[in-house]
């Protein structure tokens, strides 16, 4: 099969979200969902590349940053309101805090980065925010 | 072709070399990013040839080759050298169960096996081995042999314990070393290296821990800026992608749950209630109650050494073994009842958990501060004993010289004597105070060792051992009441971590093979004590971090190191050695062996610059010098942190008003809203402004949502005319937005039917008045 003259070739979620580099990834399903060009997972060669490359270390910063947006965008409406830090909280400790605890700390996050005061994020509060942390780079990165 | 239409040309293409360059970093789809990749690629080929450029290009692909090659090799070199720190999986493991504070106890444990490792290595390689390897060996002369009437009992393992017998005449206390000034082939010479590696150690060790110290307090120095967006961070950043393992993945879980309970905690404890006035008196009370333990646990040291010195002149088979080794038990024992004692009456306090470790800390460090000091005199006395009982063994033994030689020439009528041939395990021995005192420090040392595993042993493993099964057939539940299962003790471990290791910067001098001892030590005690941690404790109820008590630790470690240089330079400076066993045998004072090699060995104008340097007059201006570079250094350093402080509230007050801009809410500074109401007032504009800003309010809102530069009319909040004017200057300042359109066209043309121009509006959108 010859992949150069872009055959209409996709793979589903699935099958990607299995690959040991991302098997145990909490935002797996939404890594794939948003490089993707559907929106719904099926990814081709091309995009996959892509998502790798994003996700590599030599990627700048700005790139990455505008991924990692679209990545915690759950219901990808461009901006990052409550319910979607709630997602993403609830991903990334299972789900281990309780209600009151998951309410404190995303205010507090919309608090910290909102700069405009709409109550949620849209890319340039997100992206003030991201470039400043120190650890942004090397735990936004996967090795293939 | 035209020089216009060359020009034209050159910069088409850089423009295209540019686009290809970046092409990697614009967020397209793949598709996009081919074709445009291919039309940038052909369009360069086709005219950069008509520039009569294109060479060198094998060139530049060598070097872009051996670029990439480089970045590789040294990721590689990285990667090895972190594969190659030790425990890295077992401190991990431990981080996400029990969160940083009790790591950080393992990572210094961790850290000082690390420096010990070096300063074994100094003292095995330069001064054990060539004293083992090109030294006298065992038995040729009376300070390596065991005398004869311990002969009998040398091997018993109760003497050997007790670092007596073969141990104490081995490489493994000061009286092993001979004192010949050269020894072996390449002429090493070993006293001035033992003294020298004795001071060495301490340099070391200094240069090591302040530039730990320098290097935490780097890495801490953006504490107001850390606070910034933690919560923000944690949730964006904490997860790392690079995760493919299961149980990593688990323990990352933990781990992260757990930092984002710390957070909240902190979160909460800045916003508690105090009662002022009960919280200080149970705060002095409670300070009172624990000096006064710590006047009884210092009384109870001195009374114990001042019964140990009647014992130690009482026969030695008549005491128990409790009282021969009362000394060391009652100290451990006093670091080992103390420290509950001060946390229990710590509760009165109330404190943040971080400071009241931090209090912790400090009363632990006073007792084991008065414990050690205790012992130093204890110690003191018992050398200057020894040191008078040498003065008479040595009397006798150089009048039994003289004797042997007046027989010798009665005997054989002859001038020329010859030696006095014992057997060396005959020869009359001085006490050796050296060799006491480093067999001290040893007993302590290993008492302390005993002490810490019997402690996790009992007080933690058969604990845990006792609530699980007990807990089937008792009445209340163990697990949740007492005694339930115990939690990691982070102050009494780090700060006997650190007073072990001041003894070792004490005794290492006395009794080289210490410092050994304390590498095998730490690297037991990593073992058992990670085993014992994961296995028989629970985490902390209230979680808390412990970023900044590293160099909380480091300064408590220097000020230890000071204090157990002290008593080692005062002997080397003051009292005199042995006569008889050590490497400075036969000299007046220890350090005579430096003037020594300064005289034989270095060229002679080193000498002289030696005794100019050694001058008063030159040393006490150097010392003025100095503290004149300290106090300049600290002044300066106050003078950047003041800056730092000025900009920090300058970008914090900006993005408050920006915000409360955005927000259409007055002014939160006080010193605008002071300087707003000293203007005049300027009524008709202003009123209509008033009402007609609020009118387009909602408009403007749903026409300005894409675009977040500001067009809003927020200025016109502040309702006044003259006020916009001032906002504008305001707005220009910001930086922080991201600018993505210069400045729009003035704001009558942005929004529908805006006629009316405030006087003076320039720039972003101002005076939008549309209605008329």
């Amino acid at each position: 099969m010859d992949y150069t003259n872009n055959p209409d070739v996709k793979l589903p979620l699935a099958l990607i979200i299995n690959m040991p580099e991302l098997k145990e990834n909490p935002f797996r399903n939404r890594i794939v969902e948003s490089f993707s060009e559907d929106g719904l997972g099926n990814i081709s060669f091309n995009d996959f590349v892509d998502m790798f490359s994003v996700l590599s270390e030599t990627a700048p910063r700005e790139l990455k940053a505008i991924y990692a947006f679209k990545i915690y965008d759950f219901n990808t409406d461009n901006f990052i309101c409550k319910e979607d830090l709630e997602k993403t909280l609830n991903k990334l400790t299972r789900e281990e805090l309780t209600p009151e605890e998951v309410n404190l700390v995303c205010e507090k996050a919309i608090e910290e980065a909102d700069m405009d005061g709409d109550n949620k994020l849209c890319f340039t509060d997100f992206e003030n925010m991201i470039s400043r942390a120190p650890d942004f780079l090397s735990t936004f990165h996967i090795r293939i | 072709m035209s020089e216009g239409e060359m020009t034209r040309l050159k910069e088409e293409v850089e423009e295209k070399k540019k686009l290809i360059s970046t092409l990697r970093n614009k967020p397209w789809r793949m598709r996009r990013r081919l074709e445009c990749l291919k039309d940038a690629q052909q369009f360069v080929e086709k005219f950069e040839g008509a520039l009569g450029k294109g060479k060198g290009r094998k060139l530049y692909a060598f070097k872009v080759m051996m670029t990439k090659k480089w970045i590789k090799f040294n990721r590689d070199f990285e990667n090895f050298k972190t594969a190659c720190i030790p425990w890295e999986r077992k401190i991990k493991e431990v981080e996400s169960h029990f969160g940083s504070s009790v790591a950080s106890y393992f990572l210094f444990l961790r850290w000082m096996y690390g420096m010990n490792l070096v300063l074994f290595g100094f003292v095995f390689g330069l001064v054990v081995i060539p004293e083992v390897l090109m030294g006298l060996p065992y038995g040729s002369i009376p300070r390596k042999t065991v005398p004869r009437d311990e002969q009998a009992k040398a091997m018993d393992f109760s003497v050997l314990f007790e670092f007596g017998g073969y141990c104490k005449y081995s490489f493994l206390f000061y009286g092993y070393y001979n004192n010949q000034r050269t020894i072996g082939l390449l002429q090493f010479r070993l006293p001035l290296s033992y003294l020298l590696v004795g001071v060495g150690s301490f340099g070391y060790s200094l240069m090591v821990v302040i530039r730990t110290m320098a290097k935490n307090s780097n890495e801490g120095g953006d504490g107001a800026e850390e606070g910034d967006f933690t919560f923000a961070w944690k949730m964006f950043t904490s997860w790392d992608y690079l995760i493919g393992n299961s149980e990593t993945a688990d323990n990352k879980f933990a781990s992260i749950t757990t930092s984002f309970k710390e957070s909240i905690v902190d979160e909460q404890e800045n916003q508690k209630d105090e009662n002022i006035h009960l919280r200080r008196f149970l705060r002095v009370l409670a300070n009172l109650l624990i000096l006064c333990s710590l006047g009884g646990s210092g009384y109870l040291i001195y009374y114990v050494v001042k019964r140990s010195q009647t014992y130690a002149n009482m026969d030695e088979d008549e005491l128990s073994w409790f009282e021969k080794n009362e000394v060391e038990f009652v100290m451990s024992l006093l670091g080992l009842v103390c420290p509950p004692l001060f946390e229990t009456i710590a509760e009165l306090e109330e404190y943040h958990p971080r400071i009241a470790l931090k209090w912790q800390l400090g009363r632990i460090f006073a007792l084991f501060l008065g414990n050690l000091y205790t012992f130093l005199f204890a110690l003191f006395d018992e050398v200057n004993a020894k040191l008078e009982r040498e003065e008479t063994i040595k009397n006798a033994t150089i009048w039994a010289m003289k004797e042997h030689y007046s027989n010798f020439s009665e005997l054989n009528n002859s001038t020329a004597i010859t030696p006095l041939s014992i057997n060396p395990a005959d020869v009359m021995r001085g006490p050796c105070w050296e060799t006491a005192v480093g067999i001290e420090f040893m007993k302590l040392t290993v008492s302390d060792i005993q002490v810490t595993y019997l402690t996790i042993l009992f007080g933690d493993f058969l604990r845990a051992l006792a609530v699980r099964f007990l807990n089937y057939c008792w009445c209340w539940d163990l697990e949740a009441g007492f005694p339930s299962y115990a939690e990691f003790d982070i102050s009494g471990n780090v700060l006997g971590l650190i007073f072990n290791q001041g003894m070792i910067w004490m005794g290492a001098f006395y009794a080289p093979g210490l410092v050994g001892l304390n590498v095998l030590r730490l690297l037991t005690s990593m073992y058992f004590q990670c085993w014992a941690v994961m296995t028989c404790n629970v985490p902390h109820e209230r979680v808390f971090k412990a970023s900044k008590s590293n160099n909380f630790y480091m300064g408590l470690l220097l000020l230890i190191l000071f204090l157990s240089m002290l008593p080692v330079v005062y002997t080397i400076m003051t009292l005199p050695p042995s006569f008889d066993c050590g490497p400075f045998s036969g000299k007046q004072k220890m350090y005579d062996v430096i003037i020594e090699t300064i005289d034989k060995d270095l060229p002679a104008f080193l000498g002289t610059l030696f005794t100019y340097a050694a001058n008063p007059g030159l040393i006490i201006p150097a010392v003025l010098l100095m503290v004149l570079a300290i106090y300049y250094l600290n002044s300066v350093s106050k003078a950047y942190k003041h800056a730092n402080n000025e900009l920090r509230k300058k970008m914090q007050m900006q993005r408050d008003e920006e915000k409360n801009r955005r927000n259409n809410k007055d002014s939160t500074n006080q010193v605008m809203k002071d300087l707003e109401d000293l203007l005049p007032k300027k009524s008709p504009i202003s009123a209509s402004a008033k009402e007609n800003t609020a009118n387009i309010q909602p408009l403007s809102e749903l026409g300005d949502k894409p675009s977040k530069v500001s067009q809003k009319p927020g200025a016109v909040a502040t309702g006044r005319g003259v006020n916009l004017q001032r906002d504008v200057s305001l707005a220009m300042a910001n930086p922080r937005m991201a600018v993505t359109r210069p400045p729009g066209p003035r704001g009558p043309s942005a929004l529908p039917g805006n006629t009316l121009q405030v006087p003076g509006g320039r720039g972003r959108g101002r005076g939008q008045n549309p209605r008329r």
